[in-house]
């Protein structure tokens, strides 16, 4: 069976560092686990919305908002097994592809929050390949962390919707907890776009 | 019902011009026979938005990141979709986020197929387990009331709320043509 992330060297909290550093414009939906706390680790910023639950969501999210804020990248950077929750939101959202849409996936090829327990990448599902069926043609799969530049040009340029398979090191990090309280999220993020609470 | 051939009800068109008034922006959809006028109306609308999904679920989290963006969306759905959002609703309650969604209720009236029956019974239940506020509307002149008096619920006072559309204001579904 054909390991997508064997060979995997890319750091994840390095690569979310360097993202972030240089799409510093970007509005961005973290999916829950590891990619919540990369984010985290990266510099907290009121743009940022960090999940701890609504496992497979995390794409969805970024659709929605994408759609309403056309002149703002919005990127979501989430894990293997939160975009596995919601692989039919990989359909919804080729069907949309706002081109201010980004998704980055962090493969690591396990549940990592859970005990590292194999997915389904490490089992045979190529992600980059089921988001180009489902029409987002601008799938690719990244295997080096010096990638990452050319990832975010295209994220800054805003010129299609883009999916991005990751291959990261399984590596178990020190949690970076980030905040945990929705409503402050929300309503930070909201008034970072000039947008009252309600 | 053959409703892409017939006039469509009048309440359907109340809905549709209930969400316009309101100005929502994007409206995310598992379609179904109750909610094809309002879909075809808001594919046909330049200044909205639609969105079909795959699984309802899709629909609260695309509701969320809207709003977080500044539009307001609704999600329309059937009552056996509700089942699949449970979960996701946690991100409506623990963010706070208003919410509004437009259910078409089946398994409660002249109900044909039986699969129906066991999530409609527990569709109202589920909803406000997950701390979304339920009415209703079963007669056709008031059910673009209702959807207003929700709209203002949701985007003027925050709640979550549910819309139930009675199977019987949606009529007998035609299993076999005459």
């Amino acid at each position: 069976m054909s390991t997508s992330n064997s060979g995997a060297s890319i750091r994840r909290r390095e690569f979310v560092a360097r993202l972030l550093s240089a799409c510093p414009q970007s509005l961005v939906i973290a999916g829950l686990g590891s990619s919540a706390y990369d984010l985290f680790a990266a510099g907290d910023r009121h743009e940022n919305f960090y999940l701890w639950g609504a496992m497979g969501g995390a794409a969805v999210m970024g659709l929605g908002l994408a759609i309403a804020q056309p002149t703002r990248s919005v990127l979501v950077i989430t894990g293997d097994g939160e975009q596995l929750m919601g692989l039919g939101a990989l359909a919804t959202v080729g069907s949309q592809q706002p081109a201010n849409l980004s998704i980055v996936v962090l493969d690591n090829g396990h549940f990592g929050e859970t005990g590292m327990q194999a997915s389904h990448t490490s089992l045979g599902t190529q992600l980059a390949e089921v988001a180009r069926s489902c029409g987002i043609a601008d799938s690719t799969r990244i295997h080096a962390l010096d990638e990452v530049d050319a990832l975010a040009a295209r994220v800054n340029a805003r010129e299609a919707c883009l999916f991005a398979q990751v291959h990261v090191l399984d590596e178990e990090l020190p949690r970076a907890l980030p905040l945990r309280d929705g409503v402050h999220m929300k309503n930070r993020f909201r008034e970072a776009l000039g947008l009252p609470t309600f | 019902m053959t409703q892409d051939t017939e006039k469509p009800p009048a309440w359907q068109e109340d809905i549709y011009l209930a969400l316009k008034a309101a100005g929502v922006k994007q409206v995310a959809y598992v379609p179904d026979a109750g909610h094809a006028h309002v879909i075809r109306r808001v594919h046909a609308d330049p200044d909205m938005r639609a969105i079909v999904l795959t699984t309802e679920e899709e629909g609260v989290a695309t509701c969320c990141g809207a709003w977080l963006g500044g539009e307001r969306s609704v999600l329309l759905m059937q009552s056996s979709g509700v089942g699949n959002c449970i979960n996701m609703l946690s991100l409506i309650q623990n963010c706070r986020f208003p919410f509004l969604t437009l259910v078409t209720m089946r398994g409660e009236w002249a109900e044909f197929n039986p699969w129906q029956v066991p999530m409609s019974k527990a569709t109202q239940g589920s909803l406000e387990l997950m701390g979304v506020t339920v009415v209703r509307a079963s007669q056709p002149e008031s059910a673009g009331e209702t959807v207003r008096a929700a709209l203002d619920s949701t985007f003027v006072s925050g709640e979550p709320m549910a819309v139930l559309l009675s199977q019987s204001l949606i009529g007998r579904k035609q299993w076999v043509k005459n």
